[in-house]
């Protein structure tokens, strides 16, 4: 029913704000941002902290709702949706990962990544060959039983990625994904996010506030100070670093066995 | 999500803080069993009552009465004809009492005290009349030892138990249970025994006067021999009016020897045919109040305990319902548990909320999966709770028993845990559970993904 062939229009914020009242101030984290991203891109949001740009990575999660302005995804209006087609968005059209991981604790790596299978009320049976997919593509396949805090910071993130990319998302949310991992463990998870963006032409819209990471991988970089969009470049160099990367396996060569935490 | 994944997802969570869950589980379990241990000993004290009074024929029995045999010593309260003009109780009103719908049947009340000799002993005693019905009518004649009479008019007898042990001298001792019947049976049954009574002829030529319901008969003394072939353990206080008795003979071998009635007023009838009252068995409880009314109009007065058992009854559903109540406290305070435990386990998991959102979960699926763990309490609560109740109920039962023994009394089943108890209380206890969960899982379900993805 969306359009989301090559160079269509995957996210489009109009004039979007977020402000809430701390204490006396009011905040505004974001303050009438205009972005287009077309389908497929691969975007980074900088910034310092506090700067809005995790706030606007939220707004296009669905996790928040701007207080006005409007997020449209594919299509869609966040604004408009309801709390339980919003759910229905995040579960079936982003896939986020964060700093910290965010798995949860309690449960093996297969069984945080058929999480969300079970809200999209997958049979048991389809969902534990498509985690052991899922996994095996990220590197993970030997360690299916073992729960996060048994892995390495590096590990976790790439489990995140799994579970964020099962229920193939037309687009991947990062936020700092880099955030806590060692710059070798960093620069294969963005290989693998570079992969994911490339073979299945999924949109990815990344925070970070290391500039070198944006211009390696990210075709675009969405520079944020106090809420408002101050600069929009496309980096040439991800450009021509995706053609010299570019290998027959890029699968194979991002991931290799994690390091031992 | 589907059922399954929310009980999975549910069970696991409530694996992960086994500690605070168990001891919350076990907050449910002594509550239910409180209720299940409060109900069990009102329905099991109420089955012993009803199995009293049921055995005693209070639910279906009408006693008919002549009204005539009222008017010298009654003023009539009542409505219906002035005694004089009231129907005689012969055979023919006894037949059409039988007519009235819901009744089984209507039989005389013959009971007279006489000597009855065995072993050339004589014991004065009450010997009542017995209808060859009774036999499948048989809770009135359940525990009977040896047989029953072989035919309608069989030259037999069946003794009361206590009458029993005063034929073979002796005493009986308070407390004794139903084994030794079958001792006491041993040397009776086979024997035989001779009772005395006086026979009614009536001598219409002999009549003095001339009047019409006076004194026409003459009394012989006779002998009649009796075959034992049977004991009873009825109780002979119970009020089933035969019952009174402790020598019991087939009603028709009763009728057939014409015996003089031991009350005066009797002499008042105009034949031998006429009797003082009537025993109208109903078949079913509920008719009792209908068929009192029909023999009311037919001109006969009628009685029934029907009033005393809707009060006893009245009177369980009182003490069922305050022992419910008890019962219930201790369920409410651990609902309450619940409540905190399901509260504290959402600041807990907080950020996991926060996670399963951001990844796809909606507010029902948040709002289901706590639904579902304070659901899972309550059913492994309810099950330990009613295995709990039921052991607190046995062990009552067992005490109880042991300290009527000291009194010696009969041991009895003071408590009872029927099926739909056993149902019911799982059933309950998930539905407060259920009720306690309301408020966590529609907080969990409200909470903002991203203040709780903040949340460390």
């Amino acid at each position: 029913m969306e359009i989301s062939g090559p160079g269509s229009l995957a996210v489009r914020t109009e004039n979007v704000c977020r402000h809430y009242q701390m204490g006396e101030a009011l905040v505004r984290a974001v303050d009438g941002i205009s972005i287009d991203i077309r389908a497929g891109e691969f975007v980074a949001l900088l910034g310092a902290s506090g700067s809005g740009k995790s706030s606007l990575l939220n707004l296009v999660a669905g996790l928040d709702r701007p207080t006005s302005g409007a997020v449209i995804v594919h299509g869609n209006n966040l604004a408009v949706l309801s709390r339980e087609q919003l759910a229905k968005y995040r579960l079936h059209t982003v896939g986020m990962v964060f700093q910290s991981f965010n798995l949860i604790p309690s449960m093996s790596l297969l069984e945080n990544v058929e999480l969300p299978l079970r809200f999209a009320e997958i049979d048991r049976s389809e969902r534990s060959s498509l985690a052991r997919r899922s996994l095996e593509r990220v590197g993970l396949s030997g360690r299916l039983a073992h729960r996060p805090m048994e892995l390495s910071g590096g590990e976790q993130q790439r489990a995140s990625l799994a579970r964020a990319l099962i229920n193939r998302p037309k687009l991947l949310l990062a936020d700092e994904p880099t955030g806590n991992l060692d710059s070798r463990t960093g620069t294969e998870i963005m290989e693998l996010i570079r992969s994911f963006n490339q073979s299945l032409n999924m949109t990815v819209l990344m925070v970070t506030h290391e500039q070198a990471l944006a211009e390696k991988y990210a075709g675009r970089m969405l520079q944020l100070a106090d809420g408002k969009l101050i600069d929009d470049v496309s980096s040439r160099d991800a450009r021509t670093d995706d053609a010299t990367n570019m290998s027959s396996e890029p699968m194979k060569a991002s991931t290799p066995r994690g390091e031992a935490p | 999500m589907k059922f399954y994944d929310v009980t999975d997802l549910a069970f696991r969570n409530l694996r992960e803080s086994i500690f605070r869950n168990s001891l919350t589980t076990i907050g449910i379990s002594v509550g239910v069993a409180s209720l299940v241990a409060m109900l069990s000993l009102g329905i099991g004290l109420q089955q012993l009552a009803s199995r009293r009074l049921e055995k005693s024929g209070l639910f279906d029995t009408v006693m008919a009465t002549s009204r005539r045999d009222l008017r010298n010593f009654r003023e009539q309260r009542e409505d219906g004809p002035p005694p004089a003009e009231s129907p005689s109780l012969d055979e023919s009103a006894r037949k059409k009492i039988e007519q009235i719908p819901g009744v089984v049947e209507a039989y005389p009340d013959i009971r007279f005290v006489t000597d009855v000799r065995f072993d050339s002993k004589p014991h004065l005693t009450m010997v009542a009349g017995v209808p060859f019905s009774a036999r499948n009518n048989n809770d009135a004649f359940e525990g009977v030892q040896g047989r029953f009479f072989s035919s309608e008019a069989a030259p037999e007898v069946i003794l009361q138990k206590s009458f029993a042990e005063e034929l073979l001298g002796m005493t009986p001792k308070p407390g004794t249970d139903n084994a030794n019947i079958a001792e006491l049976a041993k040397p009776l049954l086979g024997k035989e025994l001779t009772i005395r009574y006086a026979e009614r002829t009536s001598s219409p030529s002999s009549s003095p006067a001339g009047q019409s319901d006076g004194a026409a008969y003459s009394v012989v003394s006779h002998e009649q021999t009796l075959k034992i072939v049977g004991l009873t353990d009825l109780d002979p206080d119970s009020m089933r009016g035969t019952t009174r008795a402790r020598v019991f003979l087939p009603l028709a071998l009763v009728q057939n020897l014409h015996i003089m009635p031991s009350s005066l007023r009797d002499t008042s009838a105009s034949d031998s045919l006429s009797y003082s009252s009537l025993s109208v068995r109903v078949a079913n409880p509920n008719q009792v109040p209908a068929v009192e009314d029909a023999i009311k109009k037919m001109g006969f007065g009628a009685f029934s305990l029907v009033d005393a058992t809707r009060s006893m009854r009245q009177f369980f559903a009182v003490l069922d319902g305050f022992l419910a109540i008890f019962g219930s406290l201790a369920l409410a305070v651990a609902s309450i548990g619940i409540v905190n435990t399901l509260v504290m386990a959402i600041l807990e998991r907080r950020r996991e909320i926060g996670i399963m959102k951001a990844i796809g979960a909606s507010d029902a699926d948040v709002r289901g999966l706590f639904f579902a763990e304070a659901g899972a309490m309550g059913l492994v609560g309810g099950a330990f709770g009613v295995t709990l109740g039921w052991l607190i109920g046995r062990l009552i039962n067992f005490g109880t028993n042991i300290y009527l023994e000291r009194q010696h009394f009969p041991p009895a089943q003071i408590w009872s845990v029927p099926l739909w108890l056993v149902l019911g209380a799982i059933a309950f206890s998930i539905a407060v559970s259920l009720l306690s969960g309301l408020y966590p899982a529609a907080r969990a379900a409200r909470l903002d993904p991203v203040q709780a993805l903040r949340y460390e």
